[in-house]
């Protein structure tokens, strides 16, 4: 007995918060539509399956070509992935989930392309090391 | 606030307060999961960075090209893309304040979500059999770790939704349980993303010549 009464208390609640919500508060965070989510689903399916068609195909001859294409495709799916299902956008949170995502990217590139470019280097520059050298190694 | 005043007798008063209080944290919550998911996200970047630096040594053991098995690996993207979509049904419901279509699409996420990691179980327990296990190159100890943490992170995915699959059935989609769902929401399509990047950059580019 007592729960039902908490969980009308509650719904009774519900009201009120969400008239403030609309009311008061325009934090810009939008939570999405069945358009918005069926426009990302059907995207992003289309955007799986090409890269997998162009690999398991054997479209293109180079594998440099088809790595480059699927990796835009990727790049345009996370695109997707973050406006249709995330529903990130300049506004939500006053701005401030975009500046972290924003940050995040930053960081993301340098770690990413820093360690492969100087990973690379190393192993083009290096001299493979002998029998006599890893035997003696710490 | 007369409406607090009518409430009075039954003792509800003090929730009343706690949750009108509460407006600002929901908003703070999910920013600040936001940020939590945002460090989730340098932990792959590492994870990728020490997969591509790694990924093409192969201590003349077997390559992505030898061990991948795409059409299996098409079948579990489509399954975390399906799961990503009925969740997104999940949270639709959640907002008509639906509580038995929230449980049911909540559920439907659920098995997706566990047949994406039943997959990647049988996946790993193959590649073992045949003793490409993480121990054998660091191509594969760093193929290990990339798509285990993710299978990691989608296991407690679900375990969380469990948890909130009860908490909604035992206390409806109360304020508190609608941030939870949020969070949550959040959490599985970032998941979503990291496996983009995951069946890209390991995946496809791993079985090109």
């Amino acid at each position: 007995m007592s729960a039902h009464t908490e969980s009308a208390g509650h719904g009774a609640h519900h009201h009120a918060h969400d008239d403030h919500e609309h009311h008061g508060h325009d934090d810009g965070a939008s939570h999405g539509s069945l358009k918005e989510y069926t426009i990302g689903f059907v995207l992003s399916v289309i955007l799986t399956a090409i890269p997998f068609w162009l690999v398991m195909g054997k479209v293109f001859d180079k594998s440099s070509t088809t790595a480059l294409v699927v990796l835009g495709f990727a790049a345009v799916q996370i695109v997707v992935h973050m406006i249709y299902f995330l529903h990130m956008n300049t506004r939500s949170e006053g701005g401030w989930s975009m500046l972290a995502l924003i940050f995040t990217l930053v960081l993301v590139v340098i770690t990413l392309s820093g360690s492969l470019w100087v990973m690379f280097h190393m192993n083009a520059n290096m001299m493979p090391m002998s029998v006599h050298e890893m035997k003696n190694m710490p | 606030m007369s409406n607090t005043a009518t409430l009075s007798p039954n003792a509800q008063e003090p929730i009343s307060f706690h949750v009108a209080e509460e407006h600002h944290v929901e908003n703070g919550t999910l920013l600040g999961f936001w940020l939590y998911l945002m460090s989730d996200c340098l932990i792959f970047a590492c994870l990728f960075a020490v997969y591509g630096v790694l990924g093409r040594s192969y201590a003349a053991g077997p390559s992505g090209a030898d061990l991948f098995d795409l059409p299996l690996v098409a079948l579990n993207t489509s399954m975390l893309l399906l799961s990503s979509i009925t969740y997104g049904f999940a949270m639709l419901e959640m907002q008509k304040k639906h509580v038995r279509a929230t449980l049911i699409w909540l559920g439907i996420t659920g098995l997706f979500g566990a047949a994406f990691l039943g997959l990647e179980l049988y996946e790993f327990a193959h590649l073992i059999h045949e003793g490409a296990g993480p121990q054998r190159s660091a191509f594969l100890s760093a193929f290990f770790t990339l798509v285990g943490t993710h299978g990691l992170h989608v296991t407690f995915g679900i375990i969380w939704l469990i948890v909130l699959m009860v908490q909604v059935g035992k206390l409806g989609l109360t304020n508190e349980n609608k941030r939870r769902l949020m969070c949550l929401s959040m959490f599985w399509h970032f998941l979503d993303v990291v496996w983009i990047g995951v069946f890209t950059f390991v995946y496809l580019m791993g079985v090109l010549p």
